[in-house]
Parts: structure tokens; sequence; C-alpha cells
């Protein structure tokens, strides 16, 4: 199994990763490797098997609609690598 | 006599319970042993010393005036640098989290609070808690107390270390593949990955949230049951927490396994375990057998398939969970050169993650994408059912599971790190429990040219209390846990104070 560069281009963007040309060049070379290793899954049997996503029962976990105190907009905004205010100051979303 | 840094948990209590000795000065003698023997070491990315002395003395003056303390009053512990510790900064061992200042605790860390532990700083780890050596730490490898030039495993490798040399009693660290038991293997230490759901998981900074656990490093299994009798238990606050007593871990600590059922899966001794690595597991089971228990052979027939379907599964949920880093609530953010919101988020994340982090993001990312969702992650759900399913026939049999931790002793700086694929590889043992959700320790099984050798056992679901009673009975049998590092003496100059 060996992916393309057209492939990592694509995956790069869809996980937020401006990588340089010479990471795409080493992922490229890195994950098809690693998909090598990794294809040997095809060989077992699954063709009356259900998925695992987790293994606990989960059912949803209900709570009271109340209020309880909880972390001010200051302590909050603490860590904000830029602030306006009380909001998180980001660049453009859209043109202007 | 002792010093004061190589005591147990349950001696310390003890004479801190008699006033023989304070908190101020165990805390003292802890800070001083990191003081001597972290620039050789380097366990921890922050040593919050003046927080904890202050701590101590808190609790010597509330003992003095005859006031009700908890379980942990007074004893120095780490914290693996994962776990978000109010107004102390939690780094993730990332660029991303360098100067991040959580405004809360996490769960674990308000209930040792709570029982009076003092926390003497966060330990080091592979960025994100991605590898198995703490090489992929952003900031600086931390060392194997048994051998400088080598690994102390990892993820959790700087708790592994501070619990190894006696910068701490106990730690805690987490276990997402093996994170905590591979790193005891190769330190000497004892170390438990709960059953998921034993812990609560708030406060612990995601990495794959189906598999991730909380669990404590010490140098006894004793000292664990201590650890575990304060973490473990339900939580609101997570809602993957499962609702059920916690035991007294400590009252299961009988020292007889007389007619328990060890069950020994012929695929953990497969080619590709060192030779040395698999004598300490044969006199291991052969202690057992003479402590009375009865030994018989098991099969795991998928764990072969155990490290593909973990290297999707932790992938793709690691490329779900980290998406929240982009640079505009917390964290790392590039602002200067680029244009708009999404080169903001892609610079930030490029330049704030190292490349194990950007392989894993890469590597989930692309098998959760279209077109290739039902042959990877799809597939290796199902590969995890039969997985899950080989556990629970094997418990049906057997009380527990024995077989090696790691297949290899420390290996050195280095020497993986070019191949990731051979580094994923030590995790093979450890790797099929977190898939299945059960829990397991390992303990110190012995040594193998001077390098420990931890012995891996398994428990089913909620079987903690058998894991800490055959890991007691064990360490009454032999001394191998009794044993510190020879360290060597410095080899650079210290690292100047912060």
């Amino acid at each position: 199994m060996s992916i393309d560069r057209k492939t990592v281009d694509h995956v790069a963007l869809l996980a937020r990763l401006a990588l340089t040309d010479v990471e795409r060049a080493r992922t490229q070379e890195q994950l098809s490797a690693i998909l090598e290793h990794i294809s040997v899954i095809a060989e077992a049997d699954t063709s009356q098997v259900p998925a695992t996503a987790h293994i606990l029962p989960l059912e949803n976990v209900m709570t009271a609609d109340k209020s309880r105190p909880s972390c001010t907009p200051e302590e909050l905004l603490a860590n904000a690598p830029a602030r306006e205010g009380e909001y998180f100051r980001v660049r453009a979303v859209l043109e202007e | 006599m002792a010093e004061l840094w190589q005591l147990s948990i349950s001696e310390a209590l003890d004479k801190l319970a008699r006033r023989e000795i304070s908190a101020a000065d165990l805390t003292r003698a802890h800070l001083d042993r990191i003081e001597a023997v972290e620039g050789r070491v380097r366990s921890f990315v922050t040593v919050t010393d003046q927080d904890a002395m202050r701590e101590a003395e808190q609790i010597d003056r509330m003992r003095g005036e005859g006031e009700a303390l908890g379980p942990l009053a007074g004893i120095p512990l780490a914290l693996k640098d994962v776990l978000c510790t109010k107004g102390v900064r939690t780094t993730c061992s990332s660029r991303m989290l360098e100067h991040f200042v959580p405004p809360y605790d996490a769960t674990v860390v308000s209930r040792l609070r709570q029982a009076g532990a003092i926390a003497v700083g966060k330990t080091n780890m592979d960025e994100f808690a991605m590898g198995s050596s703490t090489e992929n730490s952003a900031f600086f490898p931390t060392r194997n107390p048994w051998d400088l030039d080598r690994v102390p495993g990892g993820s959790s490798g700087g708790s592994a270390a501070a619990v190894a040399v006696g910068e701490a009693m106990g730690s805690l660290g987490s276990d997402t593949g093996g994170s905590v038991r591979q790193p005891g293997a190769l330190t000497n230490t004892v170390a438990l990955k709960p059953t998921y759901g034993r812990v609560s998981r708030f406060g612990l900074i995601a990495f794959a949230s189906s598999l991730d656990q909380i669990g404590p490093f010490a140098r006894s299994a004793r000292d664990a049951a201590h650890l575990m009798n304060v973490i473990a238990g339900y939580d609101r606050l997570d809602s993957t927490s499962v609702n059920r007593p916690t035991p007294d871990y400590l009252a299961a600590l009988t020292g007889d396994v007389k007619g328990l059922r060890i069950g020994v899966p012929k695929e953990y001794f497969v080619e590709g375990v060192e030779p040395g690595v698999k004598q300490v597991v044969d006199e291991a089971i052969k202690t057992f057998e003479g402590l009375g228990a009865e030994i018989g052979e098991v099969s795991l027939p998928h764990t072969r398939y155990g490290v593909a379907a973990y290297y999707i599964i932790a992938p793709a949920e690691c490329s779900a969970n980290l998406a929240r880093y982009d640079g505009v609530k917390y964290g790392f953010s590039a602002r200067d050169g680029v244009q708009d919101l999404v080169q903001t988020t892609a610079t930030t994340r490029a330049k704030g993650f190292g490349p194990e982090v950007k392989r894993r993001i890469m590597l989930g990312t692309y098998a959760l994408s279209a077109g290739y969702y039902d042959a990877y992650y799809l597939k290796a759900e199902k590969v995890r059912t039969l997985i899950k399913r080989d556990f629970d026939k094997a418990f049906e049999q057997f009380d527990v599971l024995i077989g090696p931790t790691s297949p290899t002793v420390a290996f050195k700086l280095n020497e993986k790190l070019s191949d990731p694929y051979a580094m994923y590889l030590n995790d093979v043992f450890t790797i099929p429990v977190n898939l299945a959700g059960n829990c397991a320790i390992s303990i110190p099984g012995g040594f193998s040219d001077g390098l420990p050798v931890g012995l891996q056992l398994i428990g089913p679901s909620f079987g903690e209390e058998t894991l800490l009673r055959a890991s007691d009975a064990f360490e009454h049998a032999t001394d191998f846990h009794t044993r510190w590092p020879a360290l060597p003496q410095q080899k650079r100059p210290p690292r100047a104070r912060k």
C-alpha cells in the first residue's frame, strides 16, 4: 500500500496542517510504510463480526438542568492568544 | 537506615502518623533528591517546589492541631504533564501547550489533593502521550535511571523515572496503548492500567478517548493500592466513568494466590521477545506455581492484529481530539505572516505539533477520509471485537493472564527514532488490553544484563483487586521491586534552575 503526493496534500488540507515540502515527502514515505504494516488486518475474518467503537455499553448520560459553579470568563480568557474585551480575537473569517 | 526518599508510601504514612517525621521533612527529602539527580535523569518539565513545601507545612499544621487528614496526607507524588493542574502550567510536553495554565484540576488531581497528597511536579512525556520512549517530548528526552544511555519507555517516561529514582513516592501516568505499563517495565516500577471507566478521565488531555485511562506508578503493589483507593471511582464529569462501588484495594492484598488460575498466552512468547525477557517471565511463572497458583496455556489468536488495529483507531481518535488546537482559545498561535483563519489554523498546527503528532494526525485523518473508512477504521473496529472476544474466552478459564510487558528491555536513545513502526511494536503486548478495555499491571519481574524486565499480569474488567493481590504475593516471594538503580555520576553539568 502506498499513497501518492496528491493524497498527502489532500489529507494535510483536511487535517489543517501546513506541512513543508520536506515534511510532505517524508509523510508520503512514512505513511506508505506504516500502511503496508497495517494492511495485515485485511487478513482477519470479520464477515460476521460487529464493530466495537467503545467497550462500555454506553448510553446517554443525562444531568439535571441546574446551574452550578464554573470558570469565570476572565479565567477562560486567561490563556487566549489574543482577545478583545470578553471575546477571543481571530483573523477575519470572511473577506472584508 | 534508608533515606527518607527510599521509604514506601505505607512506611511513610506510619512514620507520619507516629510523628517520627513531618510532611515537610519528607517533601524536602524528595525535593533534595530531585535537585541531586534531575540533571542526569530529567523526569520533570516543571518542579512545583514552593507549592509542595507550603502544602506539606499545612499538613503538618493540621496534624498538630488534631484535624482530620486524608489517606495520603503528606505523601509527595508526581503527575504526568497531561493532567490538568489549576494554576500550574500543563504542557503535554508540546510547544502547542508550552504556556498553557489550566483553569481547573483534573478529577484525579483534586482527589489526590483532597487526600492530602503533595504534588512535587509535572513529569515529562512523549508529546500528547504519543510514543514509547519519551524522546518525542518537544523539550528534552528523559533518561532511564538504570542506564542513562537508554530510554525510560513512554509515553509516561517521566512519571516512571521519577518513581524509579526516588524523586517521588508514586506518580500518575496515562495508558492508551501501554504508556503506563511499558515505562513501568523498563524502569522496575509497578504500573497499573485500570479498567476503562474505573478512573475518571476528566481533566486528562485527550489523545484517544475510547482507549485512554489514567493509572498509578509505585514501588510496590501495596503502594499502588494506596493510590488506587484515592483515584478510582465514579465521576459525573466523565460520561464514560463507570458507576459502581470502589473496593478497598488494600484489603485485597491477602498475600495468597493458592488456586489462582493463571493463563499463559502462547502468542506472547513469539519471535521478537528477547531471550533474557523470556527467561525472566518463565522464572516468574515458576514462582507463581511455587506459591500454589495453577498454570495453564491459553490462546489469544487475534493478538497479531492488535498493533495494526490500534494504529488505525488511536490515530483516528487523535485526529478528531486534536482538532481543538486551532490557535484561538488557548495554546500556541501563529499570527505573523498569515492572512486568514484557515491559514492561521494550519500554520499554528504545523508549527505547534512535533513530527510524531503530525504523523498520527495525518494517519488518522487518512483512515477516516472518504473512500478509506471501511477498509481501515471500520475493519479495525471489527478486529477490536475479535480481540475483546479473545480475552472474554480466556477469562472463562483463567483469573489472570501472564506474559512479558514489553518484548525487550530498555533500548538506547535514538535507536528506534527513525523507524516509526519499529517503535510501535514496543506495545505489541500492551495494546490488546486497551482495545478490549480490561485491566493489566506491569511489575518488576527480574533483570536481564542488569536491566529491568517487566512482568505483565492481565485481568478481566474490574479485576484490579486480583492483579494487585497476585502482584503483592509475587513481591513477598522476590526482592526485585526493592532494588534501586545505581545512578552513575554526573555526565554533564546540571541544567540551570529556573
